[in-house]
């Protein structure tokens, strides 16, 4: 431990410019999400298994025509569900349990800055996971139709709808509850929201519920779009829209910092 | 110098539920360093959380270089900097990463490896956060609270967990900070780090500060202290006393024993020490036991254990 020179903490307080506190932000974010093995289990291996596991080997029924077209979107769902939802309930409810959500409060950083940077992480992690999973599933034969436009506001509005959900649970429940609920959150909708199990093979009466989920709207749209090659899904828009405001409005209104 | 107020708080109240945290707190710290003092439970880091703008009062005002800290938070937040009691980084950071986030975030940050050799935390390496030892995290948030330049620091307990290298190196860095014109706030229930560092003391206790000023005000005004010699048995106290400032008691309690009661000062010393030479007496063994700011503190905060 040694000296410094007088004068080295003569105090100039000041910000950084706002843009480069963000991405120093995100940046942050993204480096502790590729760098957390339970967090990359989720985000890339399961997903990425799962699509080699069950385009490859004809284990569900997935209907006509080749199991990967109707594999690949609903993998692309789990994508955003594990990153968005998933990851970053976990996340954030151990920053907050942490105290980092706390100290970061007293920093330059104003908070929708903090938030903007966590969204910029999850859709940089995202990117990549679309990247990643794409090329598996050209590999596995995969021929996707539509518009990229419908994509894009589909893979947004599910994103924003996750996140929503995601740091409402954060910010409510305690980080090991969290921590619970979130993965066994993400098993049931990979079960039971159309992601690698057709809806149809449920029960009407569940498939109407079934169908008003978030991840059951994101995979049926993407389904819609690059599998039958339908323009813009507007129903599963819309559903994926009303969860995103009820989701975000709830977490704005009862996350808790500390 | 120590003129202008850095924090000024004014009959400050914060309940939860049905407990009082804070209970008519009036404080002002100056520039230098202000130590908060007192008992687990005193109030001391919801004081300091309220002027870190991280709680609302619930009545009373209170003022951080000018600002309200809750309606100008935006303003106050890049002058200020914060070391929490506990935890504040990424599990899954490495020391200088979090340092240098913490530095990005800031206009003129100090020189980040600077900072880390001083605090001594390039042995941390590689290592994240959730893997360094205690004393190594404190340092840490020691670090991340110096790196933006801030006019004025809050410290909560920076001496906590720390050997006594670290709480050296700790105290050290107070220094620096003071010398290079940096206030800071430090709550501690340390009566030494206090009594080494803070220009001023604030004894806070039950919500309230029960007593204010610099360590050695503390010292002089909440106790009396003593001066004791031998000398040959029977001499004339009344003589001695005569000799001393009213309000100073000079008893024999055994034979050839004495004991001033009083403010010990230099001069005091001397009327005794020149009261013993017209009476050709030789003051053996004589001492002076001041009360530490450690007698005050329990005077004022009672000695009973606290819940």
């Amino acid at each position: 431990m040694t000296t410094t020179t007088p004068g080295t903490f003569t105090p100039r307080p000041g910000a950084a410019p706002l843009p480069r506190m963000i991405a120093a932000q995100a940046l942050l974010e993204t480096r502790m999400l590729l760098r957390n093995g339970e967090q990359l289990l989720l985000t890339v291996i399961i997903p990425a298994l799962l699509l080699v596991l069950f385009g490859s080997v004809d284990i569900v029924d997935t209907g006509e025509g080749a199991a990967v077209d109707f594999l690949a979107p609903g993998i692309l769902a789990l994508a955003v569900l594990s990153t968005a939802f998933t990851g970053q309930a976990i996340a954030t409810g151990f920053e907050r349990r942490y105290g980092v959500l706390k100290r970061l409060a007293v920093s330059p950083l104003p908070r929708w800055g903090l938030m903007t940077a966590k969204t910029l992480a999850v859709l940089v992690t995202e990117v990549l996971q679309v990247i990643l999973l794409t090329v598996i599933a050209f590999a596995l034969g995969w021929s996707p139709h539509g518009n990229p436009v419908a994509v894009v506001l589909l893979l947004a509005l599910g994103t924003a709808a996750f996140s929503g959900l995601g740091l409402l649970m954060a910010g409510t429940l305690k980080a090991e509850a969290t921590l619970a609920a979130a993965n066994l959150v993400f098993l049931l909708l990979l079960v039971g929201g159309g992601v690698i199990v057709p809806l149809d093979r449920f029960p009407d009466a569940a498939q109407a519920v079934l169908g008003l989920l978030p991840i059951a709207a994101l995979s049926g749209g993407l389904r819609d779009v690059l599998q039958h090659g339908a323009s813009i899904p507007w129903g599963d828009l819309g559903v994926l829209a009303v969860w995103a405001v009820a989701g975000l409005a709830a977490a704005g209104r009862f996350f808790r910092w500390e | 110098m120590r003129s202008e107020p850095v924090v000024q708080v004014q009959a400050l109240v914060k309940r939860y539920g049905t407990k009082t945290a804070v209970d008519g707190l009036d404080l002002v710290a100056r520039t230098g360093v202000t130590a908060v003092l007192g008992p687990n439970g005193a109030g001391k880091t919801t004081t300091v959380e309220i002027c870190e703008g991280y709680r609302r009062p619930d009545s009373g005002t209170v003022r951080v270089l000018g600002l309200d800290p809750v309606t100008q938070g935006p303003a106050l937040r890049p002058r200020i900097g914060v070391m929490l009691q506990s935890g504040g980084v990424y599990s899954g950071a490495r020391a200088d990463e979090m340092l240098r986030h913490v530095a990005a975030l800031h206009a003129h940050p100090l020189d980040v490896d600077g900072l880390i050799e001083r605090l001594g935390l390039g042995s941390c390496g590689r290592t994240t956060y959730r893997r360094l030892s205690g004393g190594q995290q404190r340092r840490l948030a020691l670090a991340m609270a110096v790196v933006g330049r801030p006019e004025l620091v809050f410290l909560d307990e920076p001496g906590a967990g720390l050997d006594p290298q670290a709480r050296r190196a700790t105290w050290d860095l107070v220094r620096d900070l003071r010398a290079d014109g940096v206030s800071v706030i430090l709550t501690t229930h340390h009566m030494d780090e206090a009594e080494q560092l803070a220009d001023d003391v604030a004894v806070i206790d039950a919500g309230r500060v029960v007593a204010q000023g610099s360590p050695e005000e503390l010292c002089r005004g909440g106790a009396e202290n003593t001066l004791r010699f031998t000398g040959r048995p029977g001499l004339d106290v009344g003589s001695l006393l005569k000799a001393l400032p009213a309000n100073t008691s000079a008893v024999e309690p055994a034979p050839g024993s004495y004991r001033v009661t009083g403010t010990i000062d230099p001069q005091l010393l001397a009327t005794v020490t020149s009261w013993c030479a017209q009476n050709g007496v030789m003051p053996d063994r004589i001492s002076v036991e001041r009360h530490t700011l450690e007698d005050v503190f329990l005077e004022l905060t009672g000695k009973e254990l606290r819940a």
